[in-house]
């Protein structure tokens, strides 16, 4: 029989074509004994299984093929019509029943009936270094049974042919339909505090530092840019926070995934303390070793979760970012020199 | 001082204060701003070298600024061949020594001087340690010949030997060939001093730019801590007092030295005690040749060693033996530092690829084989060259006073190092023929004059920088050396305007954050006013002050790199401190409270 889900400790769970990428990140991270949020990952096989049975693959070839792929009017018809598409097609049963087993093997696990959890796509074209596809396709937060999970599934798998994700691909010269979408199922963290970690400056490119952003409830504030959160550089090899900097947290994301107004006093109070900044920056340095390049993390400090041993890690991914080099006349001032002692010194 | 924006006053411009003035006449033209001069001087930028001549100078002094920048120069431009540097040129103002380097700029010229470079640079680099050794030697020699110069008083009738052997040659003439013999090791001993630095900063540059380029926000003191030694010459002298405190201890006779009781008086109650020789006998083998050692750098005269002023080194060591009471372990932990130093360089190269991981180890190799001779030239040159070249000036002073010449030895140094050849053939002349030397007259007004005028001098610390900085500093050494950068000419710029006087600049040293009360410290004999907590502010900190650093809470200058031993000792200490802030001695009062931090290299001055 077919394993149209696995956990992260699988074996399997290490093979991007099954499990995409955000998945893969996550094994990853989960077996090298690095915390992420309780979840399952809906692999890459059960997309293909549902573009094949239903015909919804022939139906979408069909459709783009017809249509200006330069169009934005027209890709956003399309989409329109996908959605209905994919709202109106269930998956066959023993997919579905999958799905919704694993669902509820999760709830049990973690003795939580009605579990809110995040539902998020996880391409295989997706965080490549190169390509990052980031922000391209959905992810849902909030799901709470096995059929709204089924739906929103179905809604991820949707939105690779949105018209912003068609657009992306085809400038990529990506065929949609190449793009195999595993789909990461994971527990919504009950989050103090959350948000993004880069294990290289973006600003410099400096590899020895350690950018944190974060704000107070869910990370999404940090994500989509409608909060000023909190920034922390840590020094990686001497573990030590060199700067901090107090953002404005007016809003906060609750584990329904909604915004809500912060009060006042709390606006101004940091989202992470010093050891969290240093223990996050910490699994943040072993993750890029691991990986062999810096990695972009989202995080989460989980408020039912001890001090010292609550932090989540959402995702990672490699950093795309690139810093352009501008020489300073100092800077030319001291490659001259440099470059004439170290000739001199061979 | 008017608005200025763009420029610093011109060298001419600056104002002697009140008593001052004429202050000029006391030094050698040369080193003074002279009308015919002067388009040269304006489009050029001047900064203050505070971190070798941190008060005043006596018109003697001034020689310590010739022959640096005589060394620094001829090997610099002449012999190594810099591509894209000549030598810096120096000044005095208002008494203060200061500096401008010559750059190349014809691209042309470069080449022609890269090839030159290449094949001078490459044969020291390549023959590195056996060249050291045969430096140390050649300093060895130097200042063995120093040692053996006599200056003895001139006698009444020349000694039997003149005749009995025939000599035919007056005593009196060793005081004149000896005097320039003694000049002339002084300069020679400069120019050894820059034979192997430039290269060594040169090479170290190579491994700073290749961390600065992998790491942009890597700090300075990162950097020099993955080259600096952890052991060697430059830290005997403070080890050595360590290990004086503790055998004080073992033996039982530490509270015999007292911080407050005088040098003699401690020593004589030492005597009396039943271990007290033991002790003394320890003392007395460290002397020579660590207690060779100046608090500060032994540029001018009044500066003492530790020989010359034993309270000192007791301070110290009474330091160190109340923290070893107080249980406190005062050993450098030397594994440690290694072990750490290790990791750090480790865990950097980590973050690199691997051809760049190979850059590193390269440069990092050759950083580290030119190190030593980074820290501990010094001992060389500043240290034992300097202290008996001072020591033989005293004797030769000494003679002045006994034929009547000067009325006391502190008047020798009111004259430069060229009116003193005069004075000395003067007297040595007039004692031959047998009448009143024509000078004692002559120099006794000039020195009562040139007396207040020093001392109006030394009521002023030394203005940053004079002339027209460029827009961008670009000159490594500058950089490197003296942590002037464009920022830190910006921020001189604004402060000289009458900018903020809240907040100081500098350069990042020792990491950290603290809050404290100042102690500025002009000159060595004020370190023991030095209260546990304090922020210790001075021009610059001399490596001889360790022991202080156990006491301070942090540490603050007007100027100094990163790389000098007293900065290493810093970090070590785990203290935080601020160098190069340009102005903290100026603008900073004893008893204000300030924060400074050890990341940023800010100095804030805070609500009393």
């Amino acid at each position: 029989m077919q394993d149209w889900t696995l956990t992260f400790e699988q074996q399997s769970a290490l093979e991007p074509a099954q499990v995409g990428g955000k998945g893969h990140g996550l094994a990853l991270m989960a077996q090298a004994g690095i915390p992420v949020a309780p979840g399952f990952i809906i692999a890459t096989p059960a997309h293909r299984h549902y573009l094949d049975e239903t015909g919804m693959g022939e139906r979408l070839r069909n459709a783009m093929d017809g249509i200006d792929k330069h169009s934005l009017e027209a890709r956003e018809a399309l989409e329109r019509e996908v959605v209905a598409w994919f709202d109106h097609t269930p998956m066959p049963s023993e997919l579905r029943n999958a799905v919704i087993q694993g669902y509820d093997g999760l709830s049990r696990a973690l003795q939580l009936p009605e579990l809110a959890v995040a539902v998020r796509s996880s391409a295989t074209a997706e965080d490549t270094e190169g390509t990052s596809f980031a922000g391209e396709y959905e992810t849902y937060v909030g799901m709470k049974n096995g059929d709204d999970v089924e739906l929103h599934v179905r809604r991820c798998w949707a939105s690779a042919f949105s018209a912003r994700a068609l657009g992306y691909a085809w400038k990529n010269n990506i065929d949609p339909l190449a793009v195999h979408m595993a789909i990461v199922i994971q527990k919504v963290v009950d989050a103090r505090a959350a948000g993004v970690m880069f294990t290289i400056s973006p600003t410099t490119g400096d590899r020895s530092r350690i950018v944190i952003e974060a704000c107070h409830g869910l990370g999404l504030g940090v994500v989509g840019g409608d909060v000023t959160p909190d920034r922390y550089v840590v020094a990686k090899v001497e573990g030590q926070v060199i700067e901090r900097v107090l953002g404005d947290k007016h809003l906060e994301y609750g584990p329904d995934g909604k915004a809500h107004p912060v009060e006042a006093g709390r606006r101004e109070i940091f989202s992470l303390n010093d050891s969290e900044a240093i223990a996050l920056s910490k699994v943040g340095k072993r993750l890029e070793r691991m990986r062999g390049a810096p990695q972009d993390i989202e995080f989460a400090i989980d408020r039912e979760l001890p001090s010292g041993d609550n932090i989540v890690l959402l995702q990672c991914r490699p950093v795309t970012v690139t810093v352009p080099k501008t020489a300073s006349p100092l800077d030319r001032a001291l490659g001259q020199l440099t470059a004439s002692v170290l000739a001199a010194s061979r | 001082m008017n608005a200025l924006t763009d420029r610093f006053p011109y060298l001419h411009e600056a104002k002697a204060p009140s008593g001052a003035e004429g202050w000029e006449r006391m030094y050698p033209y040369f080193l003074v701003s002279q009308p015919d001069g002067r388009d040269f001087e304006q489009e050029r930028f001047w900064f203050a070298d505070s971190m070798h001549w941190s008060r005043a100078v006596h018109p003697f002094d001034s020689i310590g600024a010739e022959a640096v920048y005589y060394g620094c120069g001829v090997n610099g431009a002449r012999s190594i061949v810099l591509p894209a540097a000549l030598g810096l040129d120096v000044r005095m103002v208002n008494g203060f020594v200061y500096i401008c380097p010559q750059a190349v700029s014809d691209p042309a010229e470069i080449q022609r001087r890269l090839a030159l470079f290449q094949e001078r640079a490459g044969h020291y680099y390549k023959n590195w340690d056996s060249l050291y050794a045969n430096w140390k030697s050649k300093m060895t020699a130097a200042i063995d010949r120093m040692k053996s110069l006599q200056f003895a008083s001139l006698p009444e009738i020349e000694p039997i030997e003149i005749v009995t052997e025939g000599q035919g040659r007056s005593v009196s003439w060793s005081l004149v060939e000896n005097y320039h013999r003694l000049v002339d090791d002084f300069f020679l001993v400069w120019q050894y001093h820059f034979e192997m630095l430039g290269l060594g900063y040169g090479a170290y540059l190579v491994f700073f730019d290749l961390c600065k380029k992998a790491f942009p926000e890597i700090q300075d003191q990162t950097i020099a801590r993955m080259v600096a030694g952890v052991e060697g010459m430059a830290f005997r002298p403070d080890d050595e007092l360590r290990r004086l405190a503790k055998l004080a201890v073992e033996l039982n006779v530490d509270p015999i030295i007292n911080a407050n009781d005088a040098a003699d008086t401690v020593l004589a109650s030492m005597a009396k005690q039943a271990n007290g020789a033991r002790w003394l006998a320890a003392l007395e083998e460290v002397r020579e040749p660590w207690f060779n050692y100046f608090a500060e750098y032994g540029f001018l005269h009044d500066q003492e060693t530790w020989n010359e002023n034993l309270s000192i080194p007791l301070h110290a060591i009474s330091r160190y033996a109340e923290l070893l009471r107080n249980g406190e372990v005062i050993d450098r932990p030397v594994e440690k530092l290694h072990e750490d130093r290790d990791e750090i360089v480790a865990e950097y190269r980590a973050l690199l690829a691997p051809e760049e991981a190979r850059a590193f180890d390269e440069a990092l190799a050759l950083s580290r084989n030119v190190f030593p001779y980074i820290e501990e030239h010094n001992i060389y040159v500043e240290h034992w060259s300097h202290a008996v070249f001072w020591r033989k000036i005293r004797e030769l002073a000494d003679v002045f006073v006994a034929a009547g010449f000067f009325r006391q030895a502190g008047d020798f140094y009111f004259l430069n190092r060229f009116e003193i050849d005069q004075a000395l053939f003067d007297m040595v002349e007039s004692w031959a023929i047998g009448v009143p030397a024509r000078g004692v007259q002559h120099w006794a007004r000039e020195i009562e004059a040139r007396r207040k005028i020093m001392g109006a001098l030394r009521t002023e610390t030394a203005a940053p920088a004079y002339g027209t900085p460029p827009s961008e500093v670009t000159d490594p050494f500058a950089i490197m050396n003296y942590g002037v950068t464009t920022e830190r000419v910006q921020q001189w710029l604004a402060q000289a305007s009458g900018g903020n006087a809240t907040a100081l600049q500098g350069i990042a040293a020792s990491p950290g954050v603290i809050e404290g009360i100042v102690r500025v410290i002009r000159h060595e004999n004020e370190i023991s006013e030095l209260k546990p907590g304090e922020i210790l502010v001075a021009a610059i900190t001399a490596p001889s002050w360790a022991s202080a650093f156990s006491v301070v809470a942090g540490v603050v200058t007007d100027i100094g790199g990163l790389m000098s031993h007293a900065a290493i000792v810093c970090r070590e200490y785990g203290m935080p401190a601020v160098v190069s802030t340009g102005f903290a001695t100026a603008q900073l009062k004893t008893g204000q409270r300030i924060r400074i931090d050890g990341y940023k290299g800010t100095v804030e001055l805070l609500a009393a």
